[in-house]
């Protein structure tokens, strides 16, 4: 075994994969929805969050709501049409 | 006040003000908020409008940013009254998922319903929009449904509870205006619910045909956005549909295939 393949395993382990709209995106264990929205320099105010197919309604729990491998999120907000 | 204000501000006013669902709404135009070439066209042309009804769409962020889609940076929800669309949704299903997100926003529990049927043609799938009509209403949703001009699933959809009735001039984004008045007034004299014509309308006149049968009000949107410029059309929409809605209140007088003369027959110099 190489030294990069086994630094590799530990790197993996750390992170786990999950969907984001549309697209599998790796994110640190363990993180939260706000820190994930943090991450990506979203405003919970401004947007609907749907995890597996359930709409988050309270976005007071974002913080506390701990993310799982494989969820699966659909971040969507307001955009002209009509 | 001169005697011209006092006739406007009250021999003149709408003997049924604008509601639907038990609110009232200050204009009867309605516009979307889609295709303008930049945010700030949008905006001058609603405000010229005079629209207090704005329709917006559901759609994921770009989590990339390539651009700035998000509405609600740039129309201010004290101001208007903003009516999630479900444009785009070909199921009830989808429909219902759609109108649930829009509804977690937080504004209102008001959905503007489009099942569509066909791509080409963007007419409804009045089948699916029943059912997802039936679903959103047991939710507590005020659904308005846009529907084709057909008289039976406009009464099927104020049965199943539709808070307003939203048939169509002509397909959506095609300006063809106004192609089956009588449709629309049938519709209109058979339903309580409000009916408000929603596509079709390309330019003012259009509008003004529309107001002209009765109809509650109209929602327009790329007769605004594609007009060479949106907020001199807004100018012309707003006109037009105060102007068709007056004329309906007046009472045309009759069509005649023969001339009738307007100054008197009598009294003319006899040579």
């Amino acid at each position: 075994m190489t030294q990069a393949s086994t630094l590799v395993p530990a790197a993996v382990s750390s992170e786990m994969a999950l969907t984001v709209n549309g697209t599998e995106r790796r994110i640190p264990a363990g993180w939260t929805l706000a820190d994930l929205l943090a991450s990506l320099s979203l405003d919970a105010r401004t947007v609907v969050i749907e995890r597996n197919g359930t709409i988050l309604r309270d976005r007071v729990s974002f913080a506390k709501l701990e993310l799982e491998a494989g969820d699966s999120l659909e971040i969507v907000h307001f955009v002209g049409g009509g | 006040m001169s005697h011209a204000d006092l006739i406007s501000s009250a021999t003149l006013t709408d003997p049924q003000p604008f509601s639907i669902a038990g609110r009232e709404f200050r204009s009867r135009l309605m516009v979307g908020t889609g295709k303008y070439a930049s945010n700030s066209q949008m905006i001058e042309a609603i405000e010229a409008s005079g629209a207090e009804v704005v329709t917006v769409a559901v759609r994921r962020v770009d989590l990339d940013r390539s651009k700035d889609e998000a509405i609600l940076h740039h129309l201010d929800p004290e101001h208007y009254f903003l009516l999630a669309n479900t444009a785009g949704c070909f199921n009830a299903a989808d429909a219902i998922r759609y109108a649930r997100l829009a509804r977690a926003a937080g504004f209102n529990e008001w959905v503007k319903l489009e099942v569509i049927g066909d791509q080409q043609t963007l007419l409804p799938d009045t089948i699916g929009l029943l059912e997802a009509t039936k679903t959103l209403v047991a939710e507590g949703f005020k659904v308005l449904a846009y529907t084709n001009e057909d008289l039976i699933t406009a009464l099927r959809l104020e049965d199943a509870g539709a808070a307003a009735v939203m048939p169509l001039a002509s397909p959506i984004g095609s300006g063809l205006g106004m192609l089956n008045p009588y449709a629309i007034r049938t519709i209109k004299q058979r339903l309580s619910v409000p009916v408000i014509v929603d596509a079709g309308v390309g330019t003012a006149s259009d509008a003004c045909v529309t107001m002209e049968q009765g109809v509650d009000g109209v929602l327009m949107n790329t007769a605004l956005a594609e007009a060479r410029h949106p907020m001199r059309m807004a100018r012309a929409m707003r006109l037009a549909v105060e102007a068709g809605r007056q004329a309906y209140l007046a009472g045309r007088m009759p069509k005649r295939e023969i001339a009738v003369p307007s100054s008197p027959e009598s009294g003319k110099l006899r040579g």
